[in-house]
């Protein structure tokens, strides 16, 4: 291993400009000229706008323009989509509501866009938003999802009557019956996975530039994934054809799924931008990315497991609503169905699955993939499952979970997935071992002494990730392939440029990618540029979420970089006068085998460019290649979370004493980084878990829509975590990556609750389990304990 | 209209302002110093934390008028002679930033806390200290080492 | 933020005049409760007064039997100041547990009493601990300072410029952070003198801070955790949200009274 080659842990290269603050996020732009953007939000759950009058805020000091839906539907501006198309049961197509950018007639949560002022300055657009007079005939909202589809809701989209978007199902019915036949004991179980708020600290933000020479439009916007929003912005909204639109997402302060999606706020902003002839500048704030940021999970659900004497699993059935929100974003409609049910399998054979979901439409913001995306989902439904199940048995739960470990592969289970490797037994011998398991009852005892109560909590999660095989998603309803791109840019002096289609808002690409070429080509990191972000610049890109980057992205360089050693090679064999089956590149340099005579690759860079060897040869001067890499299949990363954590009954506090990771990644590129994705993904997950939780009222207005309300982790409310790693290297892409983005949000929400369950004597608790929550549950549990 | 001066990175800098201009604002839109952020609007995030004659503050919920003449210190400010201050050095070396928005206020608050609390910091008070700064990437994990290593730096030798 | 005019008067008499000039004027102390509320437009005052150049409320100092600290002493000076941590630790550490650190660099006593949020910290101290505020009129007794949530008395253009507290024998003050703004949930601040027992309750109730009869009974009887144990606190008018119902506030109330005795006893 070179010191900045694959597996070292290399110092992330993007540092400098962050910690010396200029790092360069969208609201750090500003534009010669440019106006500002606010925009009129509805302070209704569900009405019909029966007038909208703008002429006050129109005549307001600094106004340029206000503008509505009507303008919108005038310039033939079509509305936001949803891109993954999802059939119910019966073959039919979701019902999918129309989801213009500014309102028609209609608002359908608080929040929903309804007009945009431009002005000199933001705190004239904000003044005038407030003229602007809107007459509202209030509707009744949907706000529980579990009585969306009663008879006599609301109608929130004419084309769903009932409010359902659909009703979808995975697995053999059948079959599962007939497991449920033959099983000795049955678990049941209510599940509730509460709705989250992204809350990436930079908030959304874009910008949006026209050039009426080129008649060409320039958005610097808050995107994990530039190129898809330039191609539905193109194809799909109509601001303009790819050509003349370009999309740039400089630094990006995190997204964790939130910055996917193609917002009403961004497509405003481009396109006003030509009719005001003025560069239009939006910049979110933290209430507005509470109350219009896509969210995330909401599912509630009733799961079924049927065990045999022995406790081995023979079926799961599982009854998902999932809550949508008012209109389907970008990628809403995958998140609960194929994003999460072939997951339930989990890391057990299971042999026979299956699982309804039903897509709903309320009156609250739209859902769609927030960190983990219907994985966390899957493997809380799962891992709740096998721990009561356990606990009703009188198993040991990591017994338990051993017993039904899948032990070979590949795998197929019955829910689309086929597992190429992993070594689930290994993981938790490792986790059991570094959480110390086998002194848990003295500490358990140790904290009675105090009055407190400890308990312990398992993960064993599986994720599926590398997102995806192009044809497997065409066939499940994906509107576009999910492969990457990649080009490898040699200049005459060896130093290297990588443009990737991968988007980095925290996870150091600059760093990964250049120590990947590094490895590869045998030069410095510090000659290698990673180059994304900006449609102008790379061809075409997928973007990065579903811990795609390392597994997709990173092959789609390395299959470039192949090609530019190829090509290399001949260059070489011209160089040195010899032939090409005798050039051996390593450690970057070119030599002729079995002689003295070698090339480094500058050097060897530099005969490409200058091209005097081998002119009028077939051979093409320069050393530039591209690949798209589309993977063969997903990859699958598990690990097993160990959670210990001490209640305060009387007050129903819990803190987190000692949290245990131990992953299988595949290979590694830089531990340091991977180590650090899975410490924020374990926070987001404690989060869920134990702080985090979306809240409207019957009205349908959001209680939690600041800080104030919405309980964000906080340093002290999380440990340091112990973090270990076993290998088995992904069998299906060249570098064995399997991605480790989301790892920890998908594993820690069971491992805690687990956890509380296991110290309130298995009293069920949802989440969050806030201090009251904790607090009720305790003295349920205490009350038990003194009757017994 | 009014007029403000202050030092900001050792600068004098004086402007005519509206009285409502907070200090973040001052800082990002009349001086380009956009390394300080703004994360939230209830003064919970810290992603906005200067150094106002000394002490930490929070520039989203201060005005610009209540700093004349006072001497401010921004995250720009921080490194002297392309020499970056040991706390800087500190984040890069312990992996304590992801995206990099939440960091320049957390390491303006890191080096407020060495002020208060001295060089040799443990884990809960770290912990404790940073209440004001949320960070959604890094779990705070390798931030508490980023400070505690950054604390020792700042030792005199 | 609405605009509005700023002024930055130098003495408490200039104070007094700048508030008679303008129709809706506010103070700005701290500002870190008045800036929050004019950012999201709550609050739209056509003159800001800066009290930050005002002379004579800035200091910490010892009258006699009592602490007198000025209204614009910042909470992180009162947390760190030698005076107050030797004459009445609990409300330095109080103080020192007051939002963040960046908020005690700027947030002050006056501005925090003035303010009376239900939620905040030293309401309780003041009550607990029998203080006085002094105005630039009068000096008005705790007990008849604190009137419900956000609501004091002090008249209009009546300036707080000291607040002065009694020494207690034995003091302590236990909060119960609200998980996400961590303002108290509950926060007891419990306090001895002599046979005298004053026992404040800040963050439970819907009328804001108030001294709970039963409790200080119960311990003027015997002063120490075990007297509290089974006394019902009434949670009838307590604060129920998504963070905590009234009858979980009502426990944390007993639960938080018999830390602070145990503290208070050094235990
Ligand atoms: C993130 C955050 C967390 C916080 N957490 C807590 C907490 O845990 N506990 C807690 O108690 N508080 C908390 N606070 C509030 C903080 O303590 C404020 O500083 C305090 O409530 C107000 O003090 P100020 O000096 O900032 O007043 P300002 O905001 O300047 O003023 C508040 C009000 O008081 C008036 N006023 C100010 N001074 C005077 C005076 N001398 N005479 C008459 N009227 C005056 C003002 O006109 C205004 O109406 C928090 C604040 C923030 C931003
Ligand atoms: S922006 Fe200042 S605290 Fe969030
Ligand atoms: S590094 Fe992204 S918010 Fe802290």
């Amino acid at each position: 291993m070179s010191a900045t080659g694959i597996g070292a842990p290399v110092r992330r290269k993007e540092d400098f400009r962050f910690i010396t603050g200029k790092g360069q996020y969208t609201d750090d732009i500003n534009r010669p000229g440019q106006t500002h953007a606010a925009f009129l939000r509805s302070p209704h759950a569900h009405a019909t706008i029966k007038k909208l009058d703008i002429s006050q805020a129109q005549q307001a000091e600094g106004v340029i323009a206000v503008l509505t839906g009507d303008d919108l539907a005038k310039d033939g501006i079509g509305g936001l989509i949803c891109g993954w198309m999802i059939h119910s049961k019966d073959g039919s197509p979701m019902k999918a509501g129309s989801h213009p950018a500014l309102a028609q007639g209609k608002v359908r949560y608080v929040g929903d866009h309804i007009a945009v002022v431009i002005a000199e300055t933001l705190s004239q657009a904000r003044d005038a938003v407030e003229k602007i007079h809107v007459d509202y005939e209030l509707l009744k909202p949907v706000i529980d999802m579990a009585h969306a589809t009663d008879s006599g809701s609301p109608v929130i989209h004419d084309v769903s009557p009932n409010n359902q978007v659909y009703d979808w199902h995975l697995g053999d019915k059948g079959a599962t019956e007939s497991a449920f036949a033959k099983a000795k004991h049955v678990t049941r179980l209510d599940i509730v996975n509460n709705r989250l708020i992204p809350n990436a600290m930079e908030p959304r933000a874009a910008i949006g530039d026209y050039d009426s020479g080129q008649d060409a439009f320039t958005l610097y916007t808050t995107s994990q994934n530039p190129h898809v929003a330039r191609l539905v912005l193109s194809a799909f909204i109509g601001i303009a054809p790819e050509h003349k639109l370009r999309v740039i997402a400089p630094d990006v302060g995190g997204g964790f799924g939130s910055k996917i999606f193609i917002y009403a706020e961004e497509t405003v902003c481009v396109w006003a931008a030509k009719k005001v002839g003025r560069p239009v500048k939006w910049t979110g704030d933290r209430t507005e990315a509470f109350l219009a940021d896509a969210h995330g999970r909401d599912h509630i659900t009733h799961a079924e497991m049927a065990m045999d004497d022995k406790g081995h699993i023979l079926g799961l059935r599982v009854k998902t609503k999932a809550n949508l929100g008012a209109y389907l974003s970008t990628f809403s409609s995958c998140v609960p169905t194929y994003l999460y049910a072939p997951l339930l399998s989990g890391q057990y054979n299971i042999p026979a699955i299956y699982v309804e979901v039903e897509g709903l439409y309320t009156n609250t913001a739209p859902v769609d993939a927030y960190r983990g995306a219907g994985r966390p989902e899957a493997t809380f439904v799962i891992e709740r499952m096998v721990e009561v199940a356990a606990r009703e048995m009188g198993q040991d739960p990591a017994a338990f979970r051993r017993r039904n470990f899948i032990k070979s592969f590949p795998h197929q289970t019955p829910v689309i997935m086929a597992y190429d490797t992993g070594n689930y037994g290994a993981s938790m011998d490792l986790a059991l071992e570094m959480a110390d398991y086998k002194n848990f009852g003295k500490r358990k005892r140790d904290s009675a002494k105090k009055g407190m109560l400890r308990g312990i909590g398992f993960s064993a999660y599986i994720e599926a990730c590398g997102i995806a095989p192009s044809a497997a998603v065409g066939s499940l309803g994906a509107g576009v392939g999910l492969w990457e791109s990649a080009e490898v840019r040699v200049n005459p002096v060896g130093t290297v440029e990588v443009l990737t289609g991968s988007h980095s808002h925290g996870q150091g690409h600059e760093t990964t990618f250049a120590q990947l070429v590094s490895d590869r080509l045998g030069i410095s990191i510090d000659q290698v540029a990673i180059v994304h972000g900006d449609t102008d610049k790379v061809q075409f890109g997928m973007g990065t979420y579903g811990s795609r980057s390392g597994a997709v992205g990173m092959s789609a360089i390395s299959k470039a970089l192949d090609k530019v050693v190829a090509k290399a090679k001949k260059v070489a064999a011209y160089a040195l006068e010899a032939s090409e089956g005798d050039i051996e590149f390593k450690d970057g340099r070119f030599s002729v085998a079995g002689t003295d005579r070698s090339l480094a690759f500058g050097e060897v860079a530099l005969q490409a460019y200058i091209a005097h060897k081998f002119s009028g040869q077939e051979l093409e001067p320069g050393l530039k290649e591209g690949a798209f890499y589309d993977p063969t299949n997903f990859t699958f990363p598990s690990g097993v979370h160990i959670c210990e954590l001490e209640i305060d009954p009387d007050t129903g506090v819990t803190r987190i004493d000692r949290w245990t990771a131990v992953d299988d990644f595949g290979n590694i590129i830089n531990p340091m980084i991977v180590e650090g994705q899975v410490h924020g993904g374990i926070a987001q997950g404690v989060g869920q878990a134990l702080l985090e939780g979306a809240h409207y009222d019957a009205n349908g207005q959001l209680v939690t829509a600041s800080y104030m309300d919405y309980c964000m982790p906080r340093a002290d409310d999380l440990p340091s975590f112990d973090i270990g790693m076993t290998t088995t290297p992904c069998t299906t892409n060249p570098l064995g990556i399997k991605g480790c983005g989301e790892a920890g949000a998908i594993a820690a929400p069971p491992a805690v609750i687990n956890a509380i369950t296991d110290a309130l004597g298995h009293e069920q608790i949802a989440m969050p389990a806030s201090p009251q929550a904790v607090w009720r549950a305790a003295q349920k549990s205490l009350h038990k304990l003194a009757a017994e | 209209m009014i007029s403000v001066s202050m030092t900001v990175n050792g600068k004098a800098v004086s402007a005519k302002i509206d009285p409502r201009t907070l200090l973040v604002q001052f800082l990002r839109e009349n001086l380009l110093l956009t390394g300080t952020h703004v994360g939230c609007d209830t003064s919970q995030c810290g992603a906005c934390v200067v150094h106002v004659d000394g002490k930490a503050i929070k520039s989203c919920t201060t005005l610009a008028a209540t700093c004349d003449g006072a001497s401010v210190v921004t995250i720009e400010g921080l490194a002297h002679d392309g020499a970056l201050h040991p706390m800087q050095e500190a984040f890069r070396e312990n992996h304590g930033l992801q995206c990099g928005f939440c960091t320049p206020g957390m390491i303006m608050s890191a080096i407020d806390i060495v002020n208060r609390k001295g060089h040799d910091l443990d884990e809960h008070t770290i912990r404790e200290e940073l209440e004001g700064n949320i960070c959604r990437c890094t779990g705070y994990h390798n931030i508490v080492k980023s400070v505690a290593a950054g604390a020792h730096a700042m030792a005199p030798k | 933020m609405y605009a509005f005019a700023y002024q930055r008067p130098t003495t408490v008499r200039q104070v007094q005049s700048a508030l008679g000039k303008h129709d809706d004027a506010k103070l700005l102390a701290g500002g870190q409760t008045l800036l929050p509320t004019m950012k999201q437009r709550l609050a739209s005052p056509s003159a800001v007064i800066d009290l930050g150049h005002v002379a004579g409320l800035s200091a910490i100092e010892k009258k006699g039997r009592n602490i007198v600290i000025g209204a614009m002493v910042r909470h992180a000076d009162v947390a760190t100041s030698d005076l107050v941590r030797e004459a009445i630790p609990a409300l330095a550490a109080l103080a020192g547990g007051i939002g963040d650190p960046a908020v005690r660099n700027r947030g002050t006593i006056g501005g925090s009493v003035a303010n009376n949020d239900p939620s905040a910290d030293y309401p309780a101290a003041l009550l607990a601990l029998g203080a006085t505020i002094v105005t630039n009129k009068r000096k008005i007794a705790a007990d008849d300072f604190f009137q419900g949530m956000f609501t004091t008395a002090l008249d209009d253009g009546e300036i707080i410029t000291k607040v002065s507290f009694p020494v207690p024998a034995k003091a302590a003050y236990v909060k119960f952070p609200n998980p996400a703004s961590r303002y108290a949930m509950v926060g007891v601040f419990v306090s001895k003198k002599g046979s005298d027992v004053k026992v404040a309750v800040t963050g439970a109730s819907n009328e804001g801070v108030f001294r709970a009869a039963g409790l200080e009974a119960a311990l003027k009887a015997k002063f120490n955790a075990k007297a509290v144990e089974g006394v019902a606190v009434d949670g009838s008018n307590f604060i129920s949200d998504i963070h905590g119902t009234a009858d979980y506030r009502a426990n944390l109330v007993n639960v938080m009274t018999k830390r602070a005795v145990t503290k208070a006893l050094g235990k």
